[in-house]
């Protein structure tokens, strides 16, 4: 039996771009135990709900997380209109389908390129990253925003898109799934990533439910779920299928991630042959009164947002629960028994939103 | 228990662990716990919510100020992160939670910045 | 001393910001922007660095990392506070664990707003923290030379 030690990890560390600190067990080169501590980044924004009304809370809401941040405002909104019996115009729900959508892409491409950097592929990582720029420029002309765009509002959304725009983006990402296809061949083939990638982290599906892990992280253990099958905004009118991977593994994540991708190019597809012409958005008068929980299927999980309302402009609560937060105790488990140096590429492969989870 | 609305269920304190045990064994996997409170009703409100494919369920307990509650985080070792929170936070009492960090979770300055000082 | 200057290495730490500033200031280093065309490198060493970029507010917890990070950066070395939460506290400036900005507990050179900064804004600060690097370089050296 070889000595043990404890290893700090964190929380300014080269392959992470936010802190976070494990502290780790180790026996030689394997860990035992990992021990998360979080709060580098802890801010209170759901105490903000005391200070800034419920309107002014939308730009808070978009401040959780810059990378999810139109759909932590989208899931504030939906949570609000859902007590304020507000019926949001059709061609908002799209467009917020459509953002959310370009939201998801951009963010499992700039995760595919933390990843390469993680394992040490450092082309593949600045390819990624390449990649992404070009969604970027698509929110730039459609919203003004590169990453935080304060587009939604309480009863729609505040920007159009033209159709002329809309068609096209379709085109460019016709363009985009080609090379898209050529640069995630390269996760999904070469041997030295799948050396790094395949049997690393194990996380069965029973260990997934019984650790609360959502999103990609159990999909890829084999569990069909996926909030966006609840038919919010305007996923009713989308046929799409869940992805998932039954090998439990860090491939398996980055195989249901790199799926996500196409499958939200074909999403945006399918959203702008359908979007019809009406208003962008309602009025909204009166204060909210009531609670609401609304679930939203982010990149990175299933996020959750609790929102209570007493009829005044000040919210009781607004809780957001955010996927990171749920998967930090599947992290726990797949660094046990893992060796030292895929400790990086284990925290890598849950996507850690750092800000998202600590608020 | 008692339905309040769609999915959401008052429960007693005497009822929690029994459903806890409930949806462990149905394989439910734990969403959150929710601490709130309400100041027009002077008590804490915690939700513990569960999912189960598509299935969802609430179930809220309403705790009075100097209550404590049961900790969770032995059938759910989730539950670990939120019921330190609800702690740190709130300032609410969690009977022997499994890793008690005795509110080093976040580390903050303030003690429990959502509840006001008159309430306590 | 006179060759550093041409190539200042540049350290990146998130305070608590919402990361928006942070994956902006990763794209600075990457195809489309390339900050290292100016001949700065992304490291992950706080000794090997020149430039510091700092994201974000300053809470209680994080306070003492910049600290440390701060003093373990060689002479001479340049803050650079990118966003407005690093300059001011921002948005969540009346959040009760935010302190401010950063530089609540570090001296800061150069303050680059936006929410988010825009990398052409962060490119623009890096260079004016160049030259103004090469000046603290400078100075050192005459300072350095009188002894």
């Amino acid at each position: 039996m070889g000595k043990r030690s404890i290893v700090p990890y964190g929380p300014q560390h080269p392959v992470l771009p936010e802190p976070i600190h494990l502290d780790l067990v180790l026996e030689d080169e394997k860990v035992l135990a990992a021990i998360p501590s979080i709060g580098f980044i802890h801010r209170g924004l759901e105490s903000l709900t005391s200070k800034k009304d419920f309107n002014e809370m939308v730009y808070v809401a978009e401040r959780i997380c810059g990378i999810c941040s139109f759909m932590h405002g989208m899931g504030y909104c939906m949570a609000v209109e859902d007590i304020m019996n507000v019926e949001v115009p059709r061609r908002a729900d799209y467009l917020r389908t459509i953002w959310a959508e370009m939201s998801r892409l951009h963010s499992h491409l700039l995760w595919l390129g933390l990843l390469a950097d993680g394992f040490g592929f450092e082309s593949l990582f600045m390819h990624s990253w390449r990649l992404r720029e070009n969604i970027l420029d698509m929110f730039e002309a459609s919203t003004g925003g590169r990453v935080i765009f304060s587009v939604n509002t309480i009863g729609g959304v505040l920007k159009d898109m033209p159709n002329d725009m809309l068609k096209e983006f379709v085109k460019k990402l016709d363009e985009m799934e080609k090379e898209i296809r050529e640069t995630t061949s390269i996760f999904l083939n070469d041997y030295t990533v799948k050396s790094r990638l395949v049997d690393v982290g194990i996380l069965t599906g029973e260990d997934a439910i019984r650790r609360g892990a959502v999103g990609p992280m159990m999909r890829a253990s084999g569990i069909n779920v996926d909030m966006r099958k609840n038919g919010y905004a305007a996923y009713n009118d989308i046929d799409f299928d869940v992805i998932t991977s039954n090998n439990c593994d860090s491939y398996a994540r980055c195989e249901v991630r790199i799926g996500e991708i196409f499958q939200s190019i074909d999403i945006i597809r399918q959203c702008v042959a359908k979007i019809p012409d009406t208003e962008i958005n309602t009025k909204v008068t009166g204060m909210p009164n009531g609670e609401s929980i609304i679930r939203v299927e982010q990149p990175r999980g299933e996020a959750f947002y609790h929102v209570r309302a007493n009829g005044t402009k000040f919210l009781d609560r607004f809780r957001v629960r955010t996927p990171t937060f749920a998967n930090i105790p599947a992290l726990t488990q797949t660094l046990q028994g893992c060796q030292y140096g895929d400790v990086p590429l284990l925290v890598l492969t849950i996507d850690p939103c750092i800000s998202c989870t600590e608020r | 228990m008692q339905e309040i609305k769609k999915d959401m269920y008052l429960i007693d304190k005497a009822e929690l662990l029994q459903v806890i045990m409930e949806k462990k064994n149905a394989l439910w996997r734990l969403c959150q716990i929710c601490c709130s409170f309400p100041k027009a009703e002077n008590h804490y409100e915690v939700t513990y919510s569960f999912a189960n494919g598509y299935d969802f369920a609430n179930y809220r307990l309403i705790v009075e100020k100097d209550e404590d509650v049961p900790s969770i985080s032995r059938v759910y070792k989730s539950a670990i992160y939120y019921e330190n929170e609800m702690h740190e936070l709130w300032g609410l009492n969690v009977e022997n939670i499994k890793v008690d960090l005795h509110d080093k979770l976040y580390r903050i300055d303030v003690e429990t910045p959502f509840i006001e000082k008159e309430d306590k | 001393m006179s060759t550093i200057h041409k190539s200042p290495w540049l350290l990146h730490y998130d305070g608590s910001s919402c990361n928006g500033c942070d994956i902006e200031v990763l794209a600075c280093t990457t195809p489309v922007y390339d900050v290292e065309r100016f001949g700065v490198i992304n490291t992950g060493n706080p000794m090997h660095a020149d430039i510091f970029l700092i994201t974000g507010g300053i809470n209680s917890q994080n306070e003492a990392v910049v600290k440390q990070i701060y003093e373990q950066m060689p002479q001479p070395k340049v803050v650079i506070a990118v966003g407005t939460c690093a300059c001011t506290g921002g948005i969540f400036k009346e959040c009760y664990n935010i302190k401010g900005g950063a530089d609540t507990v570090i001296p800061v050179d150069i303050y680059v707003p936006g929410c988010a900064a825009r990398p052409e804004s962060i490119i623009d600060g890096v260079v004016k923290g160049i030259a103004l690097f090469k000046e603290k370089a400078a100075a050192l050296k005459a300072s350095e030379n009188a002894n």
